[in-house]
């Protein structure tokens, strides 16, 4: 199918939660707008409760939207939600596996939901499995999977209709470090394949990992977009200096820093001095000249790091906080 | 603030949530068996047991057992179906999270609630036929008007399977079973599983004739019994009814519970 | 021991609302539907055919201790299972207790719970003229040891248990045809010669002739004793195993 429109396009897209008892209404998405070419692989990135799982709700044609508009697909997901559904797969942040059922059960009866013959499924289920990496637990119970295991059994699942966009709701919080490389590695692999992906995350090294663009969300509301290397040219310096001090000289140390040479930069990123509870972070566009005009101000951090700036630092920038507290 | 539609549902769809239960029954027939286990202990002890105190009940000239195997054989499909769609829903909607799986899928909730219903009447049916046969085989089956027990259990379990899936939706925790039991017992017990209308004060039978298991019992012991007539088109039509409000209720506010 | 049964009872003053629902309603809606109820059939067409008594007074004393087993399995099997996997063994004390006070004080908890429940159902007995006079507080202590006879034993088995689903089985296949065996609903004396002896060894059946005996008045000292031994060898028997059970289970 070739399609000059957008995949996803939002306008002005909100949804308010009706108030329900004693708690009042919420505003968890509030206005944005964006759109998705197909190929691409688009990240919403934000803090807990910023309206990511929400939003992908809504363009999942699973949480009807409260205001603005939303076409996915070409088609309205509040009157057209089956034939949306039929085209996406999904996953969301909690697995949701049959537990009743056994792993290849799992995949068999998805794809009944979608309406495939028991023999393409029976095909295809062979093919997730390997891909997976699950072909060994086929007949086992889900119970008995671990985390990333179930993880891995959900993307899959979510593949089984061959879908024109993967949704993938935070694919790998919780993971132990492992898991989430396998998973990064397959997710890879399905953008190469040039599946369209839809992911949130909180996770900067991942969405820096897998997507080509991204928003950044927070209270519902987008404070910025690009690709990740544009977000960090653009909202950070290219290299960052993390200093660490006594706990009894960091205040002294940070405000010495704040008046001194390094923050009088001239772009509104270069220069920035941030305090964090732990550590003093200088924005700068040459770390190791940045140490050396510490060390020649006579401070004595406890260790020094020049690292390359992330997407962590231009959350820091955009929100004035620490992505996962 | 925009109203969720609550979509039509499609027969091939619906099928797969069935197709999905059935996987499941098909593992094992315990479910199925241990539905008969209660009902065959009834006709036996009550049946049986209390019918040989009973001799015949006025006005019907069969023994008392073959007067209670058809209401029993209600029961049993009421039961059978409304567990599935109250106990067996709940725990589906909200300690497994099944549903939570389905939604993203191309099925809408009216498909779910269309599927669980179906596979409940299936599984009436299913208990119904083991329960059918055992009477026969106990030489209770006086008339083979008592085949039309077998639709009768089908038109049975869907109004409880509809009514289990409403009230499942009112439902706040496990706790509040019990009142549900609160209802479920006395309509056992005072439908008329036992004992004839005649037995209540006039001015309660009005009462007695309201629930919907009294319907169920009327429409399976009538033909089990030899009589055939157009009145039981009155609790054909209730059942009928009673089962799609139940529909209606239950699909809008599933509907309205899971799409936040 | 005392403190573990006031950790029950202050729990059951937070959830009675929802039990008594199970414990004291279900028997009394059986003794309307089928005393009441059936009991109208069965007097119509053989007066007074049973022990010379109403179908109804003779069911009552059947129901009221075929309710004080249900009400001591079920908390004596789910209750303790429960109780033995989410902890409430562990949490239900400050210092750490013997296993064995564990078991008694539960299982006194659970003789209150019956207590409470036949005397309820033995109030509207006698509200329904079923029973009167000292021969009440004979049945109240029967149908209690009743309870005692199966929650002891279903304890000492349940303290085990990792899935309740076993514990629905057991109901199913050992609870309810003993409930509809045991001379509640029919005599005994009603089935065929050659299955009765097997009747008599149902420890149900001795929990329903006692209370039966006393309720109607028709109790021997010899009758009544062969029960009592019978029920209380269970309850102490049960209570003994339970000591071991419990140990091994919360102690491994
Ligand atoms: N079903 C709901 N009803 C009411 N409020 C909700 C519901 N789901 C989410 N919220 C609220 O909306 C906000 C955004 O939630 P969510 O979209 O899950 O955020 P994220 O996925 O970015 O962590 C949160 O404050 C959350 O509490
Ligand atoms: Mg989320």
């Amino acid at each position: 199918m070739v399609s000059t429109h957008p995949l996803v396009e939002a306008r002005d897209l909100t949804k308010v939660y009706p108030a329900r008892g004693s708690t009042p209404e919420f505003r968890a998405v509030d206005g944005i707008d964006f759109a998705l070419e197909r190929g691409e692989s688009f990240g919403l990135l934000g803090p807990n409760g910023a309206g990511k799982s929400t939003t992908m709700r809504m363009i999942a044609a699973t949480s009807p939207i409260s205001g603005g508009s939303l076409r996915v697909l070409g088609m309205d997901p509040m009157k057209q939600g089956p034939e949306i559904r039929a085209r996406l797969g999904v996953v969301t942040q909690d697995d949701h596996l049959d537990n009743e059922l056994t792993v290849r059960e799992n995949l068999h009866i998805y794809g009944r939901y979608f309406g495939l013959p028991r023999a393409v499924i029976r095909e295809r289920a062979t093919r997730l499995l390997d891909f997976a990496q699950l072909q060994e637990k086929a007949g086992d119970q889900v119970e008995t999977l671990s985390g990333g295991m179930r993880r891995r059994l959900t993307i899959a699942r979510s593949l089984i209709n061959e879908p024109d966009i993967l949704l993938l709701d935070e694919p790998t919080t919780g993971l132990d470090p492992q898991a989430r490389h396998i998973l990064w590695d397959r997710l890879f692999q399905l953008k190469q394949q040039g599946v369209t992906l839809i992911l949130t995350t909180h996770y900067m090294d991942e969405a820096e990992q897998l997507c080509d663009r991204l928003v950044v969300v927070d209270h519902g509301r987008i404070v910025a977009q690009g690709s990740p290397q544009e977000l960090i040219h653009r909202y950070a310096t290219r290299e960052v200096l993390e200093l660490r001090f006594r706990l009894d000289e960091r205040d002294t140390a940070a405000e010495k820093l704040r008046t001194s040479v390094l923050a009088t930069g001239g772009t509104d990123a270069e220069g920035r001095v941030e305090l964090l509870p732990d550590r003093v972070l200088v924005y700068t566009a040459d770390g190791e000249a940045a140490l050396a005009t510490v060390h020649a101000m006579s401070l004595t951090p406890l260790t020094a790091l020049v690292r390359r700036a992330t997407l962590e630092d231009v959350f820091l920038k955009l929100t004035g906080r620490s992505l996962i507290e | 603030m925009t109203t969720v539609a609550v979509p039509a549902w499609t027969r091939r769809r619906a099928l797969a949530l069935i197709e999905r239960n059935f996987m499941i029954y098909r593992r094992s027939v315990t479910p199925l068996l241990n539905a008969l286990v209660e009902p065959i202990l009834y006709l036996l002890s009550i049946g049986v047991g209390v019918g040989m105190l009973v001799g015949t009940v006025p006005g019907v000239d069969v023994p008392y057992a073959a007067y209670v195997g058809p209401a029993i054989l209600a029961t049993t499909a009421m039961n059978t179906a409304f567990n599935q769609t109250s106990f067996g829903v709940f725990i589906r909607m909200r300690v497994e999270k099944t549903y939570e799986a389905i939604l993203p899928t191309p099925l809408s909730v009216t498909d779910i609630a269309v599927g669980e219903v179906t596979s409940a009447m299936i599984n009436g049916l299913l208990t119904s036929i083991g329960f059918l046969t055992l009477m026969a085989v106990g030489g209770l089956v006086t008339s083979a008007w008592v085949l039309l027990a077998l639709p009768a259990s089908l038109l049975i379990s869907y109004a409880f399977a509809a009514g289990g899936l409403a009230v499942t939706t009112y439902l706040r925790d496990f706790p509040d079973f019990q009142y549900i039991q609160l209802f479920m017992l006395p309509m056992y017990l005072f439908a008329t599983t036992f004992y004839p209308l005649s037995v209540y004060p006039e001015a309660v039978r009005p009462l007695i004739q309201a629930l919907p298991l009294y319907h169920s019992i009327e429409l399976v012991r009538e033909p089990a019994l030899g009589h055939l007539s157009w009145d039981l088109l009155i609790p054909v039509a209730y059942l009928l009814a009673f089962g799609s409000v139940a529909m209606y209720v239950a699909t809008r506010r599933m509907t309205r519970a899971m799409l936040r | 021991m005392l403190r573990v049964f006031r950790y029950w009872v202050t729990l059951y003053r937070r959830t009675w609302r929802g039990s008594i629902v199970i414990n004291v309603l279900n028997p009394l809606l059986f003794l309307i539907g089928i005393g009441a109820g059936l009991g109208a059939l069965v007097d119509d067409n053989a007066p007074a055919q049973i022990a010379g008594v109403s179908y109804a007074a003779f069911f009552a004393p059947g129901m009221l201790a075929a309710a004080a087993m249900q009400n001591a399995f079920l908390e004596g099997s789910a209750g303790v299972a429960r109780a033995a996997g989410f902890g409430a063994y562990r949490s239900a004390t400050p210092t750490p207790l013997r296993p064995e006070q564990l078991a008694a004080g539960h299982l006194l908890f659970i003789t209150f719970r019956v207590l409470i429940a036949s005397g309820a159902f033995i109030v509207v007995m006698a509200a329904f003229g079923l029973i009167g006079g000292w021969w009440a507080l004979g049945a109240l202590l029967g149908a209690t040891l009743t309870g005692v006879a199966f929650a002891a034993p279903a304890a000492a088995w349940a303290v085990g248990v990792r899935k309740l689903r076993h514990i629905d089985t057991v109901f199913r296949f050992v609870i309810m045809p003993l409930y509809m065996f045991s001379g509640t609903f029919f005599a005994v004396s009603q089935l065929p010669e050659w299955i009765r002896p097997v009747s008599y060894l149902l420890p149900l059946w001795h929990g329903v002739e006692l209370c039966r005996t006393l309720s109607l008045g028709t109790a021997t000292i010899t009758g009544s004793s062969v029960h009592i031994a019978y029920l209380l060898t269970l309850a102490i028997g049960g209570f003994l195993v339970a000591r071991v059970t419990y140990r091994r289970r919360l102690h491994p």
